[in-house]
C-alpha cells in the first residue's frame, strides 16, 4: 500500500469526519417524469428576484424564458416542461417565507425535448459576451448559495485572477450528485471550466475533489486538455473541504483575510456542477431548466441521483422515490448544511444539491450548559472559539462577538453543533447573531 | 406520503457524544481505583467511598430542588466528584468529616457558581482543600494498608461520633501493621529522607489515600478515557512532563537533597490529578496552547510546594491555582482565527 499519499495530504486545519453515508455514488443519474404542477420562485438566487415576462392563461413550451433578469444581480428563468401558466403568487419556500412564484401546469403530453435555444458561436465569444451568456442562461451556484454564476465569475475591478478552483468536494455527507456529474458528463465539466477560464482571465484552473472519490479525479484528468491548464486533484476527505476558504487553503496554501474575497488572493470559485452546466448549455444557447438531485436518507425507498426538472415540488418527488413511512423530516441540501422544508409543496431550486429524507432522532436530546470541553475549539475550521460564542450569545452580548470573537468569520458549517456533548444548538445561535447584527448595521 | 414533517435547523445529524456518555465514562475508569482501595483498606475506604458518593449525589439532589434547576442527577457528575473526593481522601477519614467534604464540593465548589459547566474549581478538590484546612490533623492520619482484620473491623478513626474529635489510632495501626509509621512516602521523604522505591508505588505497599496507591490502575483508567477521547490527553502529558523536568533539573542541581523525577511522578496525588483532576472539563482551558500551559504550570506548581512548602503535597492546590488561571489562559491564547493575517498593500 502507498501511505505518501496519506502524509501529504492537500487538506486544510481542524474539521470533522461523519460518516460518508454515500451509498447513492454508484447510482446512475436517472430522469425523474414531470410533476403534474412546477412552482418557479422568481428568487431562486442569492439577488434581485427575475420579473415575469409571462402572464396566466399563456401557453409556453420546455426551454422558453419566463422571466427576465432584473439587473446585474439577477437571473432570467425558463420554463422546464410545455404547459401553460396557471399562476403566479405566493408559495412557500425551503427557508420559510413564502415568495412569489411562477405555477406551471404541465401537459401530460410535454416533450423532453427543449424547444427554445439561440446556439451562438462559442469560439468568437468575448469575455463579456460569455459573462453575459451565463446570466441569460439563469445559472447560479449549483453547490447550494445559489449566488449568480455570471458575477461569481467577473473579478472585482482591479483583480487579477490567476487561478479559477473549481469545487468538486462534495464534503456534504449523503449527496453524490456532483460525484456522478462529474464521472458521467466530463466533457461538459472541462467545457463549462474553459468557458470560465476565458470569462474571468484566469490562466489556470485546479477541481478539488475528496479522496474517497478518485476515480472522479482520474475521469476529470483524462478529459483535460494536454496543456495542463486544468487539473483535477485529491484532497482530504474531511468537513467541510468544500467551503470556499478552506479549499482555496488545501488547494493553493492561500489564506483568504478576514472580510476580503477569495479575488483577493487571485483565486474565484465555482461548483463543479456549475462548471457542467455552463459547458453544456452555454455552447447550446438553452436555459437551466433542471439539474441533477441526489435523493436519499434511511426514510427513502428508491434512493438515486434524479435528473429533476426545476419546480419540482417535494411532494412529487418523493412520491416518485418512495418513502418507508417513518419519515419525519424533509432536508433540502446536505444534512451539515441544509433546510428542514416547512412544506412539500417547496419545490427544486437552481441551489438545490440534494433531498434527504429523514426518519424520526432516536433519542432525545437534553441540551446541558457548556462544560467547555473545548471540541468546538478543536473542530472550528475558522479557528473561532464557538463555546465562548455561545455563551455570549446566550447572553445576547452580540457586539462582543463580533468585536473581539469574530462571529462574522462564521460560515455556519456546523461543525460545532456537530461534536457538542451538551448539544448546545452553537450554530443556531450564532444565526441569530448574524442576523441581528446585520439588522443593528443596516439600523 | 405524511403531511407531518418537522422542523429542524442544521447540522441534522450529530456525532452522538453526550455530557452524560463522558461522564459515565469516567466513573467506569474510576471504579477499579475505588475497587483497589477497598481491597487494601478493607470496609473502611468502602464505608467512606460510599458516604462521599451518596452524599454528593444527594446533595446535587437538593440544591436542584432548592435552586429550581432539572435534576442534574443523570449527568453523573455528582457521581464523579463523589468518588474522586473519597479517592484523595486517608482512607481512615472519619465518616463525619467526609460528610463535610462533599457537602462544601457540591455547594461550595460547583452549585455557588451555578452548577455544572459554571464552576471555576474543581468541585472534588474545593471539598478537600476545606476539610483539609478545616481538620488538619484527620487529613494527615494514616492507616496501614492490607492490615489483617481490614475487612472486619472499620479503622477506629472512621466511625468517630459527628463534632467528636477522633481517637489517636498510633497504637492501633502499630498492631495491625509491624513497623507502621504512618506517615506518606512523601512525608518520609520530606522529614526522615526516606525514598519509597517505584515497586512500592506500584504495589500499593505505600502509605496514602487511595488515589495514591493504584498508579497502574489510574494509568489504564486514563489510556482508556484519553483513548475514547473522553479526556484531553495533553493535560496529563503536560502536568507528569512539567513536574518531571522540574524534579530533574533541581536534582541536577543538588542530587542529595532532591528526589528523582520517578519518585515525583508516583508519589502523592500527582497522577491521579494530573489524569482525572486537571483534565476536569470546566476548569481547563479550552485553546489548544492553553492546555500546554496549564498542564506545565500545575506539574512546576506541585513540585515546588512539595520542596518548599509547609505542606508535604501541592498538586491539590497546583490544581486549584491552575483552575483559577485557566479563563485567563484562554484569553491569552486565542488561536489565530483563519484568515486574520496582515493584508499587503500593494
Amino acid at each position: 500500500m502507498n501511505f505518501l499519499p496519506f502524509f501529504r495530504r492537500k487538506t486544510f486545519a481542524r474539521g470533522i469526519h461523519p460518516a460518508g453515508n454515500k451509498s447513492t455514488a454508484g447510482m446512475p443519474i436517472r430522469r425523474m417524469p414531470f410533476a403534474p404542477r412546477m412552482i418557479l420562485p422568481l428568487a431562486q438566487h442569492i439577488g434581485k428576484p427575475a420579473v415575469p415576462i409571462v402572464r396566466p392563461g399563456e401557453e409556453v413550451v420546455r426551454g422558453q424564458p419566463i422571466a427576465r433578469a432584473d439587473g446585474l444581480m439577477s437571473l432570467p428563468l425558463h420554463a422546464p416542461a410545455d404547459g401553460v401558466i396557471e399562476a403566479i403568487e405566493l408559495k412557500p419556500s425551503a427557508r420559510g417565507p413564502w415568495v412569489n412564484a411562477i405555477v406551471l401546469r404541465v401537459y401530460e403530453a410535454s416533450t423532453q425535448e427543449v424547444r427554445w435555444a439561440t446556439p451562438p458561436d462559442v469560439d468568437a465569444l468575448t469575455p463579456q459576451e460569455i459573462v453575459a451568456a451565463i446570466q441569460a442562461a439563469g445559472i447560479a451556484g449549483m453547490g447550494g448559495a445559489a449566488f449568480p454564476a455570471h458575477v461569481k465569475l467577473t473579478p472585482p475591478k482591479g483583480t487579477v485572477i490567476d487561478t479559477l478552483i473549481i469545487n468538486g468536494a462534495e464534503c456534504e455527507p449523503f449527496l453524490t450528485c456532483d460525484h456522478r456529474v462529474m464521472l458521467e458528463y466530463p466533457q461538459d465539466v472541462i467545457r463549462g471550466i474553459q468557458l470560465a477560464m476565458r470569462a474571468c482571465g484566469a490562466p489556470r484552473a485546479i477541481i478539488g475533489i475528496e479522496d474517497n472519490k478518485l476515480d472522479a479525479v482520474e475521469m476529470l484528468n483524462r478529459h483535460a486538455p494536454a496543456d495542463g491548464r486544468i487539473r483535477a486533484e485529491a484532497v482530504a476527505t474531511k468537513y467541510p473541504q468544500g467551503a470556499a476558504e478552506t479549499l482555496i487553503y488545501a488547494l493553493t496554501g492561500r489564506e483568504v483575510p478576514i472580510g476580503a474575497r477569495s479575488s483577493a488572493v487571485g483565486v474565484l470559485m465555482n461548483n463543479v456542477m456549475t462548471m457542467a452546466y455552463i459547458g453544456r448549455l452555454i455552447p447550446a444557447g438553452e436555459g437551466v431548466i433542471e439539474r441533477v438531485v441526489t435523493v436519499a436518507g434511511p426514510s427513502v425507498v428508491r434512493p438515486g441521483n434524479y435528473l429533476v426538472s426545476l419546480g419540482t415540488p417535494m411532494r412529487s418527488l418523493i412520491e416518485y422515490a418512495g418513502a418507508q413511512g417513518n419519515e419525519k423530516q424533509i432536508i433540502l441540501g446536505g444534512p451539515m448544511m441544509g433546510e428542514a422544508v416547512a412544506s412539500l409543496d417547496v419545490p427544486i431550486v437552481k441551489g438545490a444539491s440534494g433531498v434527504l429524507v429523514m426518519p424520526e432522532r432516536e433519542i432525545a436530546r437534553r441540551v446541558y450548559p457548556c462544560i467547555k470541553c473545548g471540541e468546538c475549539v478543536s473542530v472550528c475550521p475558522k479557528g473561532l472559539n464557538p463555546s465562548m460564542l455561545g455563551m455570549l450569545a446566550a447572553r445576547r452580548e452580540y457586539d462582543v462577538m463580533a468585536e473581539q470573537f469574530f462571529i462574522g468569520e462564521c460560515f455556519e458549517c456546523g461543525s460545532c453543533s456537530y461534536v457538542c456533548p451538551s448539544h448546545i444548538p452553537l450554530v443556531q445561535q450564532f444565526r441569530v447573531a448574524k442576523g441581528i447584527l446585520k439588522e443593528r448595521a443596516a439600523a | 406520503m405524511r403531511e407531518r414533517i418537522e422542523l429542524r435547523t442544521a447540522p441534522h445529524i450529530v456525532q452522538g457524544n453526550s455530557v452524560e456518555r463522558i461522564m459515565l465514562h469516567v466513573v467506569l475508569a474510576l471504579l477499579p481505583i475505588a475497587g483497589f482501595s477497598v481491597w487494601q483498606y478493607g470496609i473502611s475506604a468502602m464505608a467512606l467511598i460510599l458516604t462521599v458518593t451518596l452524599t454528593c449525589v444527594a446533595t446535587e439532589r437538593l440544591m436542584n430542588h432548592l435552586m429550581g434547576t432539572p435534576n442534574s442527577l443523570t449527568d453523573w457528575s455528582a457521581t464523579i466528584t463523589g468518588l474522586l473526593l473519597a479517592l484523595t481522601l486517608p482512607p481512615a477519614f472519619p465518616l463525619w468529616m467526609a460528610v463535610i467534604a462533599a457537602i462544601a464540593a457540591i455547594v461550595l465548589g460547583k452549585f455557588l457558581f451555578g452548577g455544572i459547566g459554571n464552576n471555576i474549581f474543581n468541585p472534588a478538590l474545593v471539598g478537600r482543600a476545606f476539610v483539609q484546612a478545616a481538620f488538619p490533623v484527620s487529613i494527615s492520619t494514616w492507616a496501614p494498608a492490607f492490615s489483617s482484620h481490614r475487612f472486619s473491623e472499620f479503622i477506629p478513626t472512621t466511625l468517630t461520633l459527628p463534632l467528636m474529635t477522633p481517637p489517636d489510632i498510633s497504637v492501633w495501626a502499630k498492631q495491625a501493621l509491624d513497623g507502621f509509621t504512618g506517615a506518606t512516602p512523601l512525608a518520609r521523604w520530606k522529614f526522615e529522607n526516606v525514598l519509597a522505591t517505584p515497586h512500592d508505588f506500584l504495589t500499593g505497599a505505600v502509605t496514602a489515600s487511595a488515589g495514591e496507591t493504584s498508579a497502574i490502575l489510574i494509568l489504564l483508567g486514563g489510556l482508556y478515557l484519553a483513548a475514547r477521547r473522553f479526556l484531553d490527553w495533553r493535560i496529563p502529558v503536560a502536568v507528569l512532563l512539567s513536574a518531571a523536568l522540574t524534579a530533574w533539573a533541581f536534582q541536577l542541581y543538588n542530587p542529595v537533597r532532591f528526589p528523582d523525577p520517578l519518585f515525583v511522578m508516583l508519589s502523592g496525588g500527582l497522577l491521579i490529578g494530573a489524569i482525572f483532576m486537571a483534565t476536569d472539563m470546566a476548569t481547563s482551558p479550552v485553546t489548544p496552547k492553553g492546555v500546554w500551559i496549564y498542564g506545565a504550570l500545575i506539574g512546576v506548581v506541585t513540585v515546588i510546594i512539595r520542596y518548599f512548602g509547609g505542606l508535604t503535597e501541592g498538586v491539590m492546590y497546583a490544581i486549584l491555582i491552575g483552575n483559577a488561571l485557566a479563563p485567563l489562559i484562554d484569553q491569552v491564547t486565542r488561536p489565530r482565527v483563519f484568515g486574520e493575517i496582515k493584508v499587503k498593500k500593494s
